[in-house]
């Protein structure tokens, strides 16, 4: 598959349909969407959705997307937070058929591109795998045998998006490492409890490689392990993050 | 206004006429930014406005001090729709910086610590409208959030307010900075919601 740089029309809103729905956690799922129009999408990059209600209150919420390449049809996966206003709505409402307004796609930062064959390492944290998954994806699709790696924290067995995708896609080149904050699976080595520099230096590819690293996930999880990468002699400029909001 | 979403009802019923359209009020202080936060003592931190014909106006964190410092009460509005209200800050005024710099330019580049960039025309930091903000809530400014200085720019979305700012260079025409090469709109009004290019 070629992945051909698509032509932005970010601002434009154009209406999607939901395709399919698929739980991935007990509290967040994947949704895939047919945009007519929407022309693919780089890995990496997130888009706008817009909700309206009957009386045209809007709510407009940022959404990275799980795919990547060109097609009309794209995959989101939203994790719900309980007291949010359009998660649950997406987690527990949405169905196929139903339509959505979406506008995108935006960020040509925090982007994978085929062309790109250094290493490269991949930082998840909770729902923050979603533009990783789209990198990881990417890298597969286009016979890249560029160095990946991906280390992904999540709270539990139980909260791990894409979680028989991700093994399938291990080989080679593809590397995933799991470090689980609150419970672990059965017989698993190591006691469960929060990344460390330690662990982080083990799992990840060392600066003296200089990787492409793309961290992604709640705030704190993103500060800390951004300054550890610095600490671990990574230049900066090669540590690209995106922080989805939350602590 | 666009198609119904089935079930939809929304939450935020009441408008709130201090919020820009598209802008949801948050008691929280979100951070975004594209890479690690740089960590610049006061001992290292320069400010500088650069010239079209060459010449660095240089201010070191202790003749920031020196400057008179004003109390800024404002809102805050970020591109990625969370905006904070009555906020309080104090800083030096770009009208304060600008006094003894002779330009003809009318637009600048803000640099920062790390690399970051963004334009802002002249106008647009003169007239008591940007500071340069090194305390937020009677604290010093935290390094997530550009301590210890950053550009404050209220009235244009937050990213125009460019953490760990150590420099404007002068530029003729409305060159773009890092996240205006990225998609963003060039001038960045929350009132007209100029998000995107
Ligand atoms: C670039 C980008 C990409 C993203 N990608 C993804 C993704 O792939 N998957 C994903 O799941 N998320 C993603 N997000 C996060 C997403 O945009 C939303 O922030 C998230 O889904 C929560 O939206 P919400 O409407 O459910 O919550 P909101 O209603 O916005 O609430 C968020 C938090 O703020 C608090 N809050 C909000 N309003 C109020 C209020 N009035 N009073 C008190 N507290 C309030 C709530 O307690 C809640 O914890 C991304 C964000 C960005 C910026």
């Amino acid at each position: 598959m070629t992945t051909t740089a698509p032509v932005p029309t970010p601002s434009v809103w154009k209406v999607g349909v939901v395709a399919s729905v698929h739980t991935e956690t007990p509290t967040a799922r994947s949704i895939m969407i047919d945009v007519p129009g929407w022309g693919g999408n780089l890995a990496g990059q997130h888009l706008d959705l817009r909700l309206s209600a009957p009386d045209g209150y809007q709510a407009v919420r940022s959404y990275s997307v799980a795919s990547a390449g060109p097609g009309e049809r794209l995959e989101l996966a939203v994790d719900r937070l309980p007291d949010g206003e359009v998660s649950p709505y997406l987690v527990d409402d949405l169905q196929v058929g139903d339509e959505l307004e979406i506008r995108g796609p935006l960020g040509g930062w925090f982007v994978w591109r085929p062309e790109q064959t250094g290493p490269v390492q991949l930082i998840g944290g909770g729902s923050g795998i979603v533009p990783l998954m789209a990198m990881a994806r990417a890298h597969a699709a286009s016979g890249s045998t560029a160095r990946f790696k991906l280390l992904y924290s999540v709270r539990s067995p139980h909260d791990v998006f894409f979680a028989e995708e991700l093994a399938s896609l291990a080989s080679e080149h593809f590397e995933v490492t799991w470090v689980y904050t609150r419970s672990t699976p059965t017989a698993w080595p190591t006691p469960a409890g929060r990344l460390t520099p330690a662990v982080l230096e083990a799992a990840t590819i060392p600066a003296s490689e200089n990787p492409a690293v793309f961290v992604c996930g709640p705030t704190g999880f993103v500060e800390s392990v951004a300054d550890w990468l610095v600490a671990l002699g990574h230049p900066a400029a090669s540590v690209k993050t995106e922080r989805f909001g939350g602590k | 206004m666009g198609i119904i979403s089935r079930g939809f009802a929304g939450r935020s019923r009441e408008h709130n006429p201090e919020l820009p359209p598209g802008q949801y009020l948050t008691e929280d202080f979100p951070v975004l930014s594209a890479g690690p936060t740089p960590r610049i003592s006061t001992d290292e931190w320069e400010f500088t406005i650069t010239t079209e014909n060459g010449t660095v106006h240089r201010w070191s964190w202790a003749d920031l001090m020196a400057l008179p410092i004003e109390d800024v009460a404002t809102d805050i509005h970020c591109v990625t729709r969370w905006s904070k209200l009555g906020t309080s800050w104090r800083g030096v005024s770009l009208d304060t910086l600008f006094a003894g710099v002779d330009t003809s330019y009318g637009y600048t580049m803000a640099h920062s610590y790390g690399g970051y960039t963004t334009n802002v025309p002249l106008a647009d930091l003169l007239g008591g409208k940007a500071w340069i903000a090194f305390e937020f809530d009677g604290q010093p400014l935290d390094p997530e959030h550009g301590g210890p200085a950053r550009l404050l720019v209220p009235h244009l979305y937050f990213w125009k307010s460019a953490k760990w700012v150590r420099g404007i260079q002068m530029h003729k025409s409305d060159d773009a900075g890092f996240w205006e090469q990225n998609g963003y709109n060039t001038y960045g009004d929350p009132w007209l919601e100029q998000r995107y290019s």
